[in-house]
């Protein structure tokens, strides 16, 4: 039986007249079908060699053994089911003290490291954490006990859950003797492809290796011998002060941008931590105007919608793009980035008509979703619209600097020329990091 | 170092869909609204994992997202006005209120919380007293008798034989198509089919399910509801899954139930669990039924039930966790279940039967309609 409320919400800011930052009504949440976004299992995974354990109650451990088992993952992930008692008894620290041990021992091979997940629970009893550590790591001193966080009660308290995470995922690193000339990308999902940033960096003589790189613990620990850590992520940059704090490891904060004066402002840092000049880019800004205008060709005056699923930096690349004469009409976020606000400023003044989306708000339930002829740059805003052209990335996707521009209006060309299955594409977790649906 | 069996790990296999998806599930499509008192989390797994009708039947399903200076202080009073706002701009029939584990915990009183939203929107509303500590059976168990107890209207009972389905949710039986299945069975009997709780049924029809002689308790999540309409409007309740071979057993024992005014479980005699090899891990009432079929065909096995059944005949049946389903399995030869069981069944014949509320989405295409056939399994099996 196919049923759709018909009515059509009304929730959306007209961004001229929304100061910055805008912000939508609380109360209620609404969660959509577009399930690309990585979650805090997809990130643990991307540590080689290491075995994730959640110790939470059921509601919370269905949604993250559902996400291991779609990877195809679930030789890597256990759990410690809650109880009622376990929460009365007191008993909370000797339940993960010897289920740890217990699952351990069930292993057919012991993992290099163990990412240990507690939850909004343990915050609230009092669990006593630092023992449980300390003892885990007594007793098994041969694997990396790594504490990580599920707990989402706190997402408005100091870190978010996304940026514990990245900070956690580097937590295993231990202090080695730096290697001048090596560099590591830290807090991305997706590979850094290469391109300009790479270029200059092995013009300059440096290596760079990331996570995604090993497939052995013993590779990822030799991130450790890095002086310096590139970030792009404006959720990472924790992760870069503990590792300067721990390990002293600098950070160069080069962010995600759509941009030319960013990006070469970025390239200009890290050109000056490697010792070199920085190289003349405008050919690649012809490069990237060239296959903007080619893209604008194709797409001419079509409604072009953007969601923070596609980019953490949505608003800049709504001024990227109206500003080269794209039609974009709406923009799909529940909150922006400080790192935004000069975007969202001069957007407001070449394109006040652009409307601003939530996603989780109620009343986004009863959207009818048939706004077919636009070209969705997100998932989010491709389910939102009914559309099926939709670009069908996440996260960024490693689009860093010119290379990533040149590559998303390819991108967009696909996406407008190719009809895409939408039901299927949005509804798998965690989109580009396996799965076997 | 003595290394201690821990009851409640898991090591590479799942766990079932929790208690206040379990609510969500079984009030779907009755025009309501249903809200988990949660932080984040619970809202995306029931829409991602639990709810095959979420991307194209709009049903109203939301989180209060919770925050930490909100479980501290007991902001009780946002929780009422944010549900109220909702109501206020959706206009839902009801609204039901389960509660999570943070909720539990703080020990907020939903089913009071339910009264005041009830009083501040003037729309029926209940609250569930979920913990998301348990599965979806207690829960859609709880929703469905708050049904039962509120919404059902007094009825002239229908001349000929009728029923009531309870407990058919995609959690048990997917949403491929096996509950039309379901009904076609019993209409083939000439049983007029009152009601299913809650698939393809109306909130109207829902109402007018006292009019119904007999209730069929197709999954356990509509066991407590068939008490309460036994209770309240006198009708007898059958247990049992409409499983291919099988299915004579069920329309009989409806047709005695009718008649004696008694409450049968048919499935009951055909489980000889000393002599079985075989093993069938799930859901009680449809383990149960697939067992009584097997045995038909000259087949003994025995369920393996891990949620919290009440309908287990022994002490011994309440397993739960990975240690005691593997000493459960001790002296099968078989074993029927879902595919993420299969490492828990090493060594042994194993016979892949996706169960929504176990693994999800990711096998719901190969899931079977055993209402049609269970040849398959038997060809598996032989």
């Amino acid at each position: 039986m196919i049923r759709r409320i018909t009515e059509n919400a009304a929730v959306s800011l007209n961004l001229g007249e929304t100061p910055w930052p805008p912000k939508f009504p609380g109360g209620l949440e609404y969660s959509s079908p577009a399930r690309g976004t990585w979650n805090i299992v997809h990130v643990g995974m991307l540590l080689p060699e290491a075995h994730l354990i959640f110790v939470c109650a059921e509601a919370c451990l269905r949604g993250v053994v559902l996400t291991a088992a779609e990877m195809g993952a679930m030789d890597r992930f256990s759990m410690i089911n809650i109880h009622e008692n376990d929460i009365t008894s007191g008993g909370m620290e000797t339940l993960i003290i010897d289920g740890v041990g217990d699952i351990l021992s069930r292993l057919e091979k012991k993992p290099r490291a163990v990412l240990l997940y507690t939850s909004c629970v343990h915050h609230f009893i009092g669990c006593d954490l630092p023992l449980v550590y300390k003892t885990l790591r007594e007793n098994h001193p041969e694997v990396d006990i790594i504490n990580c966080y599920m707990n989402p009660i706190m997402r408005k308290s100091g870190l978010t859950p996304d940026q514990l995470m990245r900070k956690q995922l580097y937590a295993g690193l231990k202090a080695a003797e730096h290697d001048p000339k090596k560099l590591i990308f830290v807090g991305n999902d997706f590979p850094t492809p290469e391109g300009e940033l790479r270029e200059l960096i092995g013009f300059a003589g440096f290596s760079v290796s990331e996570i995604q790189d090993f497939s052995d613990y013993d590779g990822y620990l030799s991130m450790g011998k890095a002086p310096a850590a590139i970030i792009f992520n404006e959720a990472a940059k924790p992760a870069g002060n503990e590792l300067k704090r721990r390990l002293g490891i600098e950070t160069i904060y080069l962010p995600y941008s759509w941009d030319y004066a960013e990006i070469r402002a970025g390239y200009e840092k890290l050109a000056g931590y490697l010792g070199v000049h920085v190289p003349d880019y405008s050919s690649l800004e012809a490069e990237c105007e060239a296959a903007a205008a080619r893209a604008l060709r194709l797409i001419g005056d079509t409604p072009v919608a953007i969601d923070y699923t596609l980019t953490y930096k949505p608003v800049g690349l709504a001024y990227f793009l109206a500003s080269r004469g794209f039609n974009v009409k709406r923009i799909y976020g529940d909150g922006y980035s400080k790192e935004e606000q000069a975007s969202y400023e001069k957007l407001s003044e070449i394109r006040p008509d652009i409307e601003l989306w939530p996603t989780v708000n109620v009343m986004m339930r009863k959207t009818d979703r048939a706004e077919t002829d636009y070209l969705a740059l997100g998932q989010k805003a491709a389910y939102f619209l009914g559309t099926d052209r939709f670009v069908n990335i996440v996260e960024n996707d490693g689009l860093y600097g010119f290379g990533g521009i040149i590559r998303l209006m390819a991108l967009m060309e696909d996406a407008y020329k190719t009809p895409k299955d939408t039901k299927k594409l949005v509804q798998i977790k965690g989109w580009g990091c396996g799965g076997c649906l | 170092m003595p290394v201690k069996p821990v009851k409640q790990t898991y090591v590479n296999t799942s766990l079932y869909a929790a208690d206040a998806m379990g609510v969500c599930s079984a009030l779907y499509e009755l025009d309501g609204m249903s809200v988990m008192h949660d932080a984040s989390g619970c809202n995306s797994t029931y829409t991602t994992h639990d709810e095959p009708r979420w991307y194209d039947f709009d049903s109203l399903v939301f989180i209060t997202a919770m925050t930490e200076h909100e479980a501290l202080m007991g902001d009780d009073e946002k929780t009422v006005r944010d549900i109220s706002e909702a109501a206020r701009q959706l206009n839902p029939r009801f609204i039901a209120l389960a509660g999570t584990t943070i909720p539990a915990m703080c020990g907020i009183d939903i089913p009071a919380l339910a009264r005041l939203i009830e009083a501040e929107t003037g729309i029926p509303s209940f609250g569930l007293p979920t913990d998301g500590m348990h599965s979806y059976l207690r829960g859609a168990a709880l929703a469905f008798d708050a049904i039962a107890s509120r919404f059902v209207k007094e009825t002239e009972k229908t001349a000929a034989l009728s029923v009531n389905i309870l407990g058919l949710t995609p959690l048990d039986f997917s949403y491929i198509g096996i509950e039309e299945s379901i009904k076609a069975a019993v209409k083939a009997a000439d049983i007029e089919i009152i009601s299913s709780w809650a698939m393809g049924s109306s909130p109207e029809d829902i109402e007018k399910s006292a009019s119904a002689r007999v209730n069929l308790v197709v999954s356990e999540t509509g066991l407590e509801a068939a008490k309460t309409l036994e209770k309240r409007f006198g009708i007898p309740y059958v247990i049992g899954t409409l499983i291919s071979g099988f299915t004579t057993d069920i329309i009989e024992a409806i047709k005695t139930a009718d008649a004696d005014k008694r409450n049968i479980n048919p499935a009951e005699i055909f489980i000889g669990r000393d002599a079985a090899s075989v093993a069938v891990i799930g859901e009680y009432v449809f383990a149960s039924s697939l067992c009584a079929a097997l045995s038909k065909r000259g087949i003994s096995a025995y369920p393996v039930c891990p949620l919290e059944s009440r309908l287990k005949a022994k002490p011994s049946d309440s397993v739960s966790d990975e240690h005691a389903i593997s000493e459960e399995l001790k002296n099968a030869g078989t074993v029927i279940a879902d595919p993420l069981y299969a490492p828990i069944a090493k060594g042994k014949k194993f016979i892949a039967l996706p169960h929504e509320a176990y693994s999800g989405r990711i096998f719901r295409e190969s899931i079977p309609d055993l209402t049609e056939s269970i040849e398959k399994i038997l060809k598996e099996l032989i």
